[in-house]
């Protein structure tokens, strides 16, 4: 991987934040810029052209989810919103917004780097799945190109919804996908019933998860979507 | 400014701006007082007027009659005056006094002649007094003019003196009630050189009776009548004024007088005269009248006479009492004994001597056992009791039952006959007897007279020779026919007497009843709105009413009451109307105050404190003063009821409020120690590093930071619960509810656990075919988090904990369990209260909130949360949420990859 020298564009108010980011990026071989409010944040993306965005939800001259939406307007560059705790509406609102994952503060460094790392992948492998390939979790194989999932070495059949479902997830791997993108992806766009989502997610876990009542590949984001885990928990 | 045929004018805006003004100082009443029409009251009242303009007040003329007279006029110039309000009765247009463009104009001083007018039909009060008293208190002083005739007790005494019945009277309270009286005066003489000159006006209708009332003989006894009232009124000017600065007098034995109302037309004058004796005595004075069961079957108009005699006697100034005896006499001396009264006053009774004899004498008896109170005799009244209840039950029997009557006799006509071979002629006597009896028992008085009259004439047409003649060959059978109508009407004035009495006692009975369960079950109920839905259905029931009950909300609008009757106050002129009476009193239809309204709204007073509004329509039942009554002593019950349960809420607000003191206090000490604990770590551990460098070995090192990490970590759980908690209980969080299975906040909680988790045995139990809950994800898997955690902190390490899930009926139960040291009993009622900690293993401590918040997430849901013991041993915390019906079905799909 060639993270070295790749450009992060942090925008936050926070002085004290910065303070302590700046120096873990740089000693991690990331270059950093920064912004301090929303309206210098976008002219910053557009003259600096980042390799990755961290985004402050709460800027003092506007919404980080404003910001979010502009860049998504002309850039697929990676996005990686900050917020505070307990404002799940304004998360999910980022990441239909075009943001691509999220951490709450306060966070550690380890979180941090790992989805910085998760993100930059997505950003260089693109959505598209190349023929051929297969992704595994677990002791579960999902081969893309011929549809089929095993388990160890017995076939599992899945239905189209829950294998659609289980597709878009590892699209996204270790990435949260929120319930509207799970549900436009897998029931069509206007699908409104989250609760659909429940109930197959559910019959996923049954089908792949080892305990699935401890789920540690298919990770519940509550209030949030979901999200397939890339290192397994525990 | 409003339609000529629109009856009540109510402009809620006014009446709320009227309300709003409350508060503000009262008006100054001045009254011109005169002795007669003409002696110049309007010309002294505009004459003031003017001054006070000149001097820069903001005068305003309301009304002013000039009838014509051109001195008066010119005052007029110069003064504004408000445009009268044209309306239309009977269709003659008329133009009155504008109350509500005076209440909108708001002038310092308003200029209304006239006091005693009577409004006509539609206004919003049917007199002008009433009008001024809200001007009074909205504020506005009113200079006014009144005549000594129109003062309601001397109105007796002026019809003696002048042969002239004035109609427009005001209350003496409304007289006493002023501020100032300016009495203008004029020597008779001057009067009557005025009204030769013919500058005294006189209207058409009335300039017949002006050369009886323009006597110089009237005039004099008018001009001291007048004279005398304002001597009284300095007089007891100067009595306040003592009383007000201390200045103590010998002071003369208190008077106390008793006036006995009956049911009849004389009452009013009784009361005046009674109203007139107390002013001279300066005494207090009760009226009282006493609820025989004859009263209670009285006639209409008699009732509704009756209380037209209290309601006068109460405008008058005094106390209205209603007592309920069988025996007038005893009653009344039994209160005046009571209320330590010096006089009694009574009716002079207008019966003849030998129906004196018959009757029991209210006199006789009074004057009997008065002892030392003296028993002043007055004529107007017939008898302070009622009158003969004989006629009253006739006049209640229907024409159907004298028809009964008649067949009545028939019937027994046809069985004589059959009998007539067989028994004596005489002995056909009782079976007309037995029937008059009948008639008697069954329908009174009257058709059981009628019964024996028909009796009589059928015998002599049926069985006394010559037959089927009313010829009678006999003079002996003449005395037969006298002996039998008398026994037959003494049988049925017995028997109808007795029936009378049982009917009374029934109806006495039946309200008792009703008071008795509707009190029973007001004081089952334990809140407020319930109390008045049930108050609101009783009265309906007992009245034949339709009810509406009217609380004041928060913010002090009327709200109706679910349950009562919202549609009777959907019109927002009978709501601002329930509004006046909410401030105001008794208001509405059948009160003296916007009578033009369809329901009656009486403010549900209690000591001394208006809870809530009645609004009554009264049905189809007839009213009269007894139901009128009852409807009061509802009234004060639903009033006595709602306030208990007012004051049991203060009380708990009360209790609230000094709790939630204790909390903050326990949230300060809590939070100042679990805040500065861990940031003496983090500031004593990061100078450490800073002061150290690169001397400090590197493991040491290593743990300063790890400790900085650590203390960090519990300050954001603490900052995370404190937020979350203040967020459920300001309600500022809108529960997110959707369809999820169960094991999702579950699998969630555990995956966000996995640290503290380590090394732990965690079974995981649910029950197969849950169907799926309207949760909220989030607040949930918080609450499993907290209860996983508190079980996690409490616990030996590494012994093992468990969830377990399943359905109790409508409900979803799930269990957090652990193998712990158990609960302390004592912690168990208080452990989910905010700041309760257990004592644990030291450093374990939080702040006493998870839990708190866990109760406050399942209450949310509207759900529970309990704990207890675990059998075997630890503790058990136990989840109950509603699983609030069944989920939208998911398709199905076929199964294939």
């Amino acid at each position: 991987m060639t993270e070295r020298s790749l450009l992060i564009l942090l925008v936050e108010d926070e002085p004290q934040l910065r303070r302590f980011l700046r120096p873990l990026l740089r000693t991690h071989g990331y270059r950093v810029v920064e912004a301090e409010t929303a309206r210098e944040g976008v002219t910053m993306a557009q003259s600096h052209n980042p390799d990755i965005v961290l985004l402050d939800l709460g800027l003092p001259d506007g919404d980080g989810v404003e910001v979010a939406r502009q860049l998504r307007a002309w850039s697929q560059v990676p996005i990686i919103v900050l917020s505070a705790r307990g404002r799940e509406q304004d998360k999910v609102e980022a990441l239909d917004a075009g943001a691509d994952d999220y951490l709450i503060k306060p966070f550690g460094s380890a979180e941090l780097l790992a989805r910085l790392r998760v993100a930059l992948r997505h950003a260089a492998r693109g959505v598209q799945v190349t023929p051929g390939s297969t992704h595994t979790f677990g002791d579960v194989r999902v081969d893309l190109t011929r549809r089929t999932v095993h388990r160890g070495e017995a076939e599992v059949h899945l239905t189209p919804h829950e294998y659609k479902l289980l597709i878009t997830l590892i699209h996204n791997v270790g990435k949260v996908v929120t319930h509207r993108q799970l549900l436009r992806e897998v029931w069509g766009p206007g699908a409104q019933q989250t609760h659909y989502l429940r109930v197959y997610m559910g019959q996923l876990r049954q089908k792949l998860e080892e305990d699935p009542a401890r789920p540690r590949w298919l990770a519940t984001e509550a209030g949030v979507g979901y999200r397939l885990r890339d290192d397994p928990a525990r | 400014m409003h339609g000529d045929s629109e009856p009540p004018r109510l402009d809620p805006e006014v009446l709320l701006a009227v309300a709003a003004r409350e508060d503000s100082e009262r008006g100054v009443l001045k009254i011109f007082f005169g002795a007669a029409p003409g002696v110049g009251k309007t010309f002294a009242m505009l004459e003031a007027a003017r001054r006070a303009r000149a001097e820069g007040l903001d005068v305003v003329l309301g009304v002013v009659e000039t009838h014509g007279r051109g001195e008066t006029a010119a005052l007029l110039a110069g003064l504004p005056a408000l445009p009268l309000r044209p309306c239309e009765h009977r269709g003659v247009a008329l133009r009155e006094f504008d109350l509500d463009a005076a209440l909108a104009r708001r002038p310092a001083r308003l200029v209304v002649d006239e006091l005693a007018h009577t409004n006509a039909p539609g206004s919003r009060h049917p007199k002008r007094w009433q009008d001024v008293f809200e001007l009074l208190e909205a504020g506005i002083d009113v200079h006014t003019t009144l005549n000594v005739q129109h003062l309601e007790s001397l109105n007796d005494v002026v019809a003696q003196i002048t042969w002239v019945r004035v109609r427009e009277t005001i209350p003496d309270a409304v007289f006493d009630r002023a501020d100032e009286v300016e009495l203008v005066d004029l020597p008779p003489d001057a009067l009557l050189e005025r009204l030769r000159e013919g500058r005294v006006y006189l209207p058409a209708q009335a300039r017949r009776a002006a050369d009886a009332f323009f006597r110089k003989g009237n005039l004099l006894a008018l001009r001291e009548l007048a004279l005398r009232r304002m001597a009284q009124r300095v007089d007891s000017d100067v009595q306040a004024y003592r009383r007000e600065h201390g200045i103590s007098t010998p002071w003369p034995a208190a008077e106390r007088l008793l006036v006995c109302v009956g049911p009849s037309p004389g009452g009013a004058r009784l009361v005046r005269a009674a109203a007139r004796i107390a002013a001279g005595l300066r005494a207090e004075w009760l009226a009282a009248t006493v609820e025989t069961p004859a009263l209670a079957l009285a006639g209409a108009a008699a009732r509704d006479q009756l209380a037209a005699s209290l309601r006068l006697a109460e405008s008058l100034g005094a106390e209205v009492r209603t007592l309920v005896d069988d025996d007038v006499a005893a009653a009344l001396l039994r209160l005046a004994r009571e209320r330590n009264v010096t006089r009694i006053v009574v009716g002079k009774p207008a019966r003849t001597r030998w129906r004196d004899r018959l009757h029991r004498s209210l006199l006789r008896d009074l004057v009997r056992g008065s002892g030392g109170i003296d028993v002043h005799v007055v004529t107007g009244d017939r008898d302070a009791s009622t009158p003969p209840p004989e006629r009253r039950a006739a006049d209640h029997s229907p024409p159907g039952h004298y028809l009964w009557c008649l067949v009545l006799v028939a019937g027994l006509t046809g069985l004589g006959s059959a009998l007539f071979p067989v028994v004596d002629r005489s002995d056909l006597i009782m079976l007309y007897m037995v029937g008059i009896m009948l008639a008697a028992a069954r329908f009174g008085f009257g058709p059981a007279t009628v019964t024996a009259v028909l009796s009589v004439g059928a015998y002599d047409f049926f069985y006394v020779p010559p037959y089927f003649t009313f010829a009678v060959h006999d003079a002996n059978y003449l005395l037969t026919f006298a002996v039998m109508l008398a026994a037959g009407l003494l049988i049925s004035t017995l028997t109808a007497r007795v029936r009378m009495q049982g009917e009374a006692a029934r109806v006495r009975e039946r309200r008792t009843a009703a008071l008795y369960s509707l009190s029973r079950e007001l004081a089952q109920l334990g809140d407020r709105n319930r109390v008045a839905a049930c108050a609101a259905r009783h009265i309906a029931e007992i009245f034949g009413a339709r009810v509406a009950v009217l609380l004041p909300d928060g913010r002090g609008e009327l709200v109706v009451v679910e349950g009562t009757d919202a549609a009777l106050v959907a019109d927002p002129r009978e709501r601002s109307v329930a509004r006046w009476a909410f401030e105001h009193g008794p208001a509405g239809h059948d009160t003296d105050t916007l009578p033009g309204a369809a329901a009656t709204h009486l403010p549900l007073i209690a000591a001394g404190r208006t809870i809530g509004v009645l609004t009554v329509e009264p049905g189809e039942r007839q009213r009269d003063t007894a139901a009128e009554r009852l409807l009061e002593t509802f009234c004060s019950q639903t009033a006595l009821a709602l306030h208990r349960v007012l004051l049991a809420q203060e009380a708990q607000a009360a209790d609230l409020r000094a709790r939630a003191e204790e909390l903050r206090s326990a949230l300060l000490s809590s939070v100042s120690h679990d805040l500065r604990t861990p940031l003496a770590t983090i500031t004593g551990a990061a100078t450490t590093l800073l002061e150290g460098g690169p001397e400090l070995p590197r493991e040491v090192h290593h743990d300063l930071a790890d400790a900085i990490r650590e203390e960090a970590e519990r300050l954001a759980r603490l900052v995370a619960n404190l937020l979350d908690m203040s967020r459920l209980e300001s309600g500022e969080i809108a529960l997110h509810r959707d369809w999820t299975p169960i094991d999702e906040p579950i699998g969630a909680a555990l995956g966000r656990l996995e640290a503290q988790l380590e090394g732990r045995e965690l079974t995981v139990r649910i029950e197969p075919g849950l169907p799926l809950v309207a949760l909220d994800a989030v607040l949930m898997e918080q609450l499993l988090m907290n209860l996983l955690e508190n079980a996690v902190k409490y616990t030996p390490p590494g012994s093992p904990l468990a969830i377990q899930v399943m359905r109790e009926g409508d409900a979803i139960v799930l269990e957090v369990l652990d193998r712990g040291p158990g609960l302390a009993a004592e912690v168990v009622p208080r452990i989910f209260d905010k700041f309760v900690r257990a004592s644990g293993p030291p450093g374990s401590q939080g702040v006493g909130l998870g839990l708190a918040i866990c109760r406050a997430v399942a209450q949310a849901h509207g759900g529970t949360i309990s704990a207890g013991p675990r059998p075997g041993g630890g503790a058990a915390f136990r989840v109950t949420l509603p699983i609030g019906g069944a989920a939208p079905p998911v398709p199905a799909e076929d199964e294939q990859a």
